[in-house]
């Protein structure tokens, strides 16, 4: 192709749609005489419609929700109150509650003592409580800052403050824990756990 | 739907995470779109996506509020892409493919080819080679070229998006077209 380069910059030009009316004229003129520059543009505008012309594609199922789970920890005010939607009879309660956070606000500043439930078959090693292969524990375990990892069976109710339960993959399928497991690892959930323990004592108390 | 993201974004940025949700939904599918045609790869255009939104949020503050918010995300998401391809050896890709690990190509999806009509499968294979035609080009012309045929978007938006001046936004789409012009002209 010996023409000009000026008619490949017209082409571009006419595709960009940016080509003035007199260099649109020039450029169809000289396509009629010029069968090289005739295919160039006419591969041009192919090439185009073969990149429109794939299909759109969407983002994967369930996109969102890994994007929200990666995000940082949002600002606890917002979460607070947000908390408090969630759980309206905590808002009813609020006065109660009034009372009780400081004390109890306190109490889980000042409380980082790692600390368990008495049990004769619990091993503790380090801040690690073990629930040892073969063994039964019956009762509660609470366990304080501290980690619980659970290769036996625990007949009653788990809890874990500030630490994490190892054996939890486990627990599924293999049913080593008859009664609830709870993990409390936020100020929230502390208060929460706190305000269940009295409504369930106040309960109890008015059986 | 700006005033919408906005409205949300002003939620966001009084710390209610919730908002960003809607803003995401808004945006997944373009986002992940650009990333897929720029990396040629289902997985690392998941990834590269996610990550897009995951900085966006975490910069929000830094938005200037009177700019088009897609401006700001789709140049996230193609730096993410840029920095992608740069860091990896060229024929990682390549292996990738080959060893076909994790629904790289569009075949993959798919689990029997045999029961599908004629036309379809052609189309599927046309589409194979334009994206692995497109994925040939060099990094700064295949952005250009993904911005403006598959996410449609005007000169002035790639300009902005890019932070080019509008002239080499012109140039790379130009050689871009002629390179890919000489890939598929006989396709
Ligand atoms: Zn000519």
């Amino acid at each position: 192709m010996n023409c000009p380069d000026i008619y490949t910059d017209y082409m571009h030009d006419y595709l960009d749609e940016e080509i003035t009316p007199d260099n649109e004229t020039k450029l169809r003129e000289h396509l009629l005489i010029c069968a090289d520059c005739q295919s160039h543009f006419q591969e041009l505008k192919k090439t185009i419609a073969l990149v429109q012309s794939t299909s759109h594609i969407q983002a994967p199922v369930n996109f969102t929700s890994a994007v929200m789970a990666r995000l940082p920890n949002e600002k606890k005010q917002v979460g607070l109150k947000r908390w408090f939607r969630r759980h309206p009879m905590v808002t009813a309660a609020s006065l109660f509650l009034t009372l009780m956070v400081g004390s109890l606000i306190t109490g889980w500043n000042e409380d980082q003592e790692f600390s368990v439930s008495k049990n004769p078959n619990l091993i503790i090693e380090n801040n690690t409580v073990i629930v040892p292969e073969g063994k039964t524990v019956n009762g509660d375990i609470v366990v304080k800052n501290g980690d619980l990892k659970i290769e036996g069976q625990v007949d009653g109710n788990v809890t874990v403050i500030n630490g994490d339960i190892n054996g939890e993959k486990y627990l599924a399928s293999a049913g080593q824990v008859t009664g609830e497991i709870e993990e409390i690892n936020q100020l929230f959930d502390w208060l929460w756990y706190h305000m269940k323990k009295i409504t369930k004592d106040t309960v109890n108390i008015v059986k | 739907m700006e005033a919408l993201v906005k409205k949300r974004i002003l939620q966001v940025l009084k710390g209610d995470q919730d908002a960003y949700g809607e803003i995401v939904e808004l945006y997944k599918d373009k986002v992940y779109q650009i990333s897929y045609r720029m990396l040629g790869n289902r997985h690392e255009a998941e990834d590269i996506a996610q990550e897009a939104f995951i900085r966006a949020f975490i910069n929000i503050h830094s938005f200037n509020i009177d700019l088009k918010f897609s401006t700001w995300l789709f140049r996230i998401a193609t730096n993410l892409c840029i920095d992608r391809i740069r860091k990896k050896k060229p024929d990682y890709y390549l292996d990738a493919e080959v060893a076909g690990t994790d629904g790289l190509n569009m075949y993959s999806q798919i689990p029997s080819k045999t029961d599908m009509p004629e036309k379809e499968i052609e189309s599927l294979e046309l589409e194979e080679t334009i994206q692995s035609e497109i994925l040939k080009l060099p990094e700064k012309y295949r952005t250009v070229i993904v911005l403006k045929y598959i996410e449609e978007l005007s000169l002035i938006e790639i300009s902005k998006i890019l932070n080019l001046p509008i002239g080499t936004v012109k140039t790379r789409i130009h050689r871009g077209r002629e390179a890919l012009r000489k890939q598929l002209r006989h396709v």
